[in-house]
């Protein structure tokens, strides 16, 4: 059998149990629009599934459940025992297909013609009337009342009995005047007959097709043995024998605790080596010699169960996309590029779902039919590419195509039809905004339901299924050339970079996707450095104030008595961005950066906001991780609305965030120049006072955290009309700290102005050394430096010298 | 049931037991690392094999006296529907097996929130054996409800 097919039928399976639950326990909670929608989901997906499959039948089935479904979930209608009935039936109806498929690669010769119609009836709404129609017909089309033979029979004689099918629907009309209400149980009826209905197809299936050698003799007792069919016709054969045979269904809990183990385990080790040293045992030093060796190799596989390549979803598309062109009447040509980018398990899992639709989607609505194509002067076949690569610590997937692209028109006015915009808003948005309009839930701008997409079912889905394990969707279009849409995932769930810093001699972990920059103010600087604000502490950064919050004031772990204490140490600031607001957290130090797997707090701890978890560190012991949002909430950084820390042009240029832009650095040099960095290459921010330059021979140098870090003057570099008598009377220098590899450079700049997010449109007026182009940000020209150069060409050979491998062109 | 096993241990002189079938594991000091702002009774967490788990003090949680200075407690590892939890105790004593006859549900005149912890006692030779409710000994989750810690 076809290993898509195997995969559709162990899936489907498993989402039918599911949906059993979720059916019955939405009838006593009719109202929940999450049940719903996870139903309707299900569905949706397996109409979906087998469409590509060609299960024409079972698509038809899944696609009367399925427009039933939307009209309860779009509130036309009121669920009801009756729909449910329907409902419940429809899934044992799926079951029963799907067992046909498993037996005979076929989905049966039923095609549940009754059920569907019953189920449009149901759709058509009107309860009352189609209370009565349930009363009337329902039972009769739909619940052929077993024939008394039928009703007694042993399983020998259905076997026998090869028509047994046809006569339990022979109609057995109930009274018309009896006005009771469909009985559920009734629906199961006829579901449980014609499931006794099966064993003769079940069991005549390999000889009508002889040569189907995978099918498994032992777990297919069905298919082994056909004279025993029948008798081991019960619920239970319905269960998926598939799963058993090449791939155990692991938990992932399991791999989670295997995985933890594992690491305790390499811990022990460790120790055990160390012990291993201090001993002149040779017997004791090759056992221990053979552990390490055992565990290290325990580690790497453990770790590789839970990675996978994207491919073996990708695997399925070929047929998927070839399968969807055919039916449009479309053609396409699917480009796929990184098959082998590998990814966690439960993320590929997770993003099966909306990788599909989203592939779906272009087929259905981006790429357009030939004659189109034609006509806009375009390829007739249109091309499909998928990509996968990796990027900073994450995995980047790109779905696009080469079609229509969107309109954003149509998007405008959909939205403002569902009043999910307003006119004013509308009219204000700029393209890009409106493209992820798309992802609002029940947005679609298909004129037509088709059974491929059109429902308004896929990008919200798709949205709520990415950001679930931490990613992003991102799309951008552009009319007539096609549409990108870019997911980007974390690698893993379960391991975090994190920031490391100690408070009160304990150490904890702070995520670092919430961290903007560290600053760390010298003693001198620590007491004139922070102000206060009617006694609430702020530390002017690059001219605006930051509200400071003491990490170990806030978690009680020191409490001070009356005035503020007077501090003489060094300061570190570590400045973390929670919601749209910046605030800056004093902790004792700040050690490294590491990466962390996140376990969860016990249920004792769960309420205290300022943690998001815990986490085991390399020498054993337990760090809490912060959680920013909470204890910016502890600390009431963002309880009230505030203004915000950019100026007007910058928080501009934030709304406008696109993908390709940069954070850049904007320093002064002189009184004119504007010079930019790409924040990526900037270490740190220092402000010292002048006297830390101290001279190495002739070189400018500085004492820094315990090194001699060369300083470069800016103004040396790209000559500037500087005021001299400024710079000389200025009590401070800022340094922007420059790392390649191990060696550190500062580099002098006249003043740090801002950070900003900007799209870097970069031209190169005049080729000048150390400047890469020049670009507008904040209405004035900006220089944008190139730091490798620079610091090649004010201290040659120094960083070439150091680490010859990290040197760039 | 005619008679059931207790693991036991030593609080404050008196003797406790829990059943041993709650008991995942006995084991000696640990260093923990403590969480601020945590209800009083959760003295820290402790690496458990990979897994991370809250240590109890049960001196506190049963409002008994402070543990002397330099007494190491030691881990009553515990199993509950939630995860493991590390009840911190004094000594640890022997698995006694204890019938029926010899229990009695605790004295009316044992009022407030330590009532509720204790299931009842055995009366044996010398002493009393109290048994613990490990379920609401470790149910101690309402953190807004109490003062926070330090």
């Amino acid at each position: 059998m076809d290993e898509i097919v195997k995969d559709f039928l162990i899936e489907s399976n498993e989402n039918l149990d599911r949906l059993d639950q979720e059916l019955v326990k939405l009838e006593s909670e009719p109202s929940s629009k999450e049940l719903l929608a996870s139903v309707f989901r299900t569905i949706h997906t397996i109409k979906g599934s087998c469409g590509f499959l060609g299960f024409a039948r079972l698509e038809k089935l899944a696609h009367a459940g399925e427009s039933l479904l939307s009209r309860l979930r779009d509130g036309k209608l009121a669920l009801n025992g009756e729909i449910t009935s329907g409902l419940l039936a429809m899934v044992d109806a799926v079951r029963h297909m799907l067992a046909a498929i498993q037996a005979s690669e076929q989905d049966g010769e039923e095609d549940y013609a009754p059920l569907i119609e019953v189920l449009a009836r149901l759709q058509d709404g009107q309860a009352g009337e189609s209370r009565a129609a349930a009363a009337d017909q329902s039972p009769a089309v739909l619940l052929p009342q077993p024939t008394p033979e039928a009703e007694s029979a042993t399983p020998t004689d259905l076997a026998s009995q090869p028509t047994s099918a046809t006569a339990a629907s022979k109609p057995k009309r109930k009274p018309r005047r009896k006005k009771e209400r469909c009985d559920p149980a009734k629906i199961c009826e006829v579901v449980i007959e014609s499931r006794q209905a099966r064993p003769e197809r079940v069991a005549f299936a390999p000889e009508s097709q002889p040569a189907e050698p995978k099918v498994d003799e032992v777990v297919s007792p069905a298919v082994a043995h056909p004279e025993d069919a029948p008798a081991a016709q019960h619920s239970q054969e319905f269960h998926n024998p598939y799963a058993s045979v090449e791939t155990i269904r692991v938990g992932v809990t399991l791999l989670d605790r295997l995985m933890n183990l594992v690491g305790e385990l390499v811990l022990a080790r460790n120790q055990l080596l160390q012990f291993c040293n201090s001993t002149e045992d040779a017997g004791f030093q090759a056992v221990s010699q053979r552990m390490n060796l055992i565990a290290s190799e325990l580690q790497e596989e453990v770790m590789k169960t839970r990675m996978q390549p994207i491919g073996n979803i990708w695997n399925k598309f070929p047929r998927t996309v070839r399968d969807l062109a055919h039916n449009c009447g479309k053609e396409v040509q699917l480009v796929m590029e990184g098959q082998d980018t590998e990814l966690d398990r439960t993320i590929i899992e997770a993003i099966k779902d909306p990788l599909t639709h989203l592939v779906r989607n272009s087929m259905d609505h981006g790429i357009e039919e030939p004659e189109a194509r034609k006509r806009a002067g375009k390829n007739p076949a249109g091309s499909l590419t998928l990509r996968a690569f990796h990027e900073g610590g994450q995995v980047n997937l790109e779905i696009s195509d080469d079609g229509a692209g969107l309109n954003g028109e149509r998007i405008r006015q959909k939205a403002m039809e569902r009043g999910l915009i307003s006119v004013q808003q509308a009219t204000s948005m700029p393209d890009r905004d409106v493209f992820n309009l798309i992802f609002l839930p029940g947005f679609s701008t298909a004129e037509r339901v088709t059974n491929v997409s059109g429902r308004g079912v896929g990008m919200d889905v798709v949205k709520t299924n990415v950001e679930k394990i931490g990613g992003t969707v991102d799309i951008q279009s552009t009319a007539g050339l096609g549409t990108t849409v870019r997911v980007k995932i974390p690698l893993t769930l379960a391991i975090l970079p994190a920031l490391m810093v100690t408070c009160g001699g304990e150490r904890f972990a702070i995520p670092q996707v919430s961290l903007s920059e560290l600053v760390r103010l010298d003693a001198e600087q620590s007491g004139p450095g922070i102000e206060f604000v009617h006694g609430v502490p702020v530390y002017r950064l690059r001219g605006r104030l930051l509200p400071l919050v003491y990490l170990d004031r806030e978690l009680g772990i020191r409490s001070y008595s009356g005035s503020e204490p007077t501090r003489t140490a060094a300061i570190n600031i570590v400045v973390l961005q929670a919601e749209d607001r910046q605030f800056g957290l004093i902790v004792d130090e700040i050690t490294d950066t590491e990466e962390i797997v996140v376990k969860p707090l016990s249920k004792q701890l769960k309420g205290i906001s300022a943690y998001s978890g815990a986490t085991i560190m390399g020498d054993g012991r337990v760090a809490l991780i912060l959680d920013v949002l909470g204890l910016a909430q502890r600390a009431k950084v963002i309880a009230e609305p505030r203004e915000k820390a950019y100026d007007e042009d910058s928080s501009e240029a934030a709304a406008e965030a696109v993908p390709d832009e940069h954070a850049l650095l904007l320093a002064e040099n002189g009184l004119e120049g504007r010079v930019a960095i790409p924040l990526s290459m900037v270490a740190r921010l220092e402000e010292f006072p002048r006297t830390v330059v101290e001279h190495a021979g002739t070189q400018e140098v500085m004492q820094y955290r315990g090194q001699i870090v060369p300083l470069v003057r800016l103004s040396a570099i790209i000559p500037a009309t500087s005021d001299a008598e400024i710079l000389a009377n200025a009590g401070s220098i800022q340094v922007v700290v420059y790392s390649e590899g191990k060696r550190t450079v500062g580099l002098i700049v006249d003043r740090i102005v801002d950070i900003v997010a900007e799209r870097a449109a970069v031209e190169v007026l005049t080729p000048r050394a150390g400047v890469m182009g020049s670009f507008v940000t904040q209405r004035q020209v900006t220089d944008l430096l190139d730091m490798p150069a620079i610091v090649r060409a004010a201290l040659p050979g120094l960083l070439d010298a150091a680490e010859p491998e990290a040197g760039r062109p | 049931m005619a008679s059931q096993q207790f693991c036991t241990f030593l609080l404050d002189g008196h003797l406790f037991g829990v059943p041993v079938s709650a008991v995942q594991e006995v084991i000696r000091f640990q260093s923990m690392t403590p969480v601020p702002l945590a209800p009083p009774p959760v003295e820290g967490l402790i690496n458990l094999r990979g897994q991370i788990v809250p240590a109890l003090d049960l001196r506190r949680r049963l409002s008994l006296g402070k543990r002397p200075e330099g007494e190491l407690p030691v881990n009553v590892v515990v199993r509950t529907p939630d995860g493991a939890v590390s009840l911190l105790v004094d000594e640890i004593g022997d698995v006694i097996e204890v019938g029926d006859s010899t229990f009695e549900f605790p004295p009316e005149t044992l009022r407030g929130a330590v009532r509720s912890m204790i299931l009842g006692v055995h009366k044996l030779e010398g002493k009393l054996l109290h048994l613990l409710d490990t379920e609401k000994i470790c149910q101690v989750q309402d953190v807004s409800a109490l003062p926070a810690a330090g």
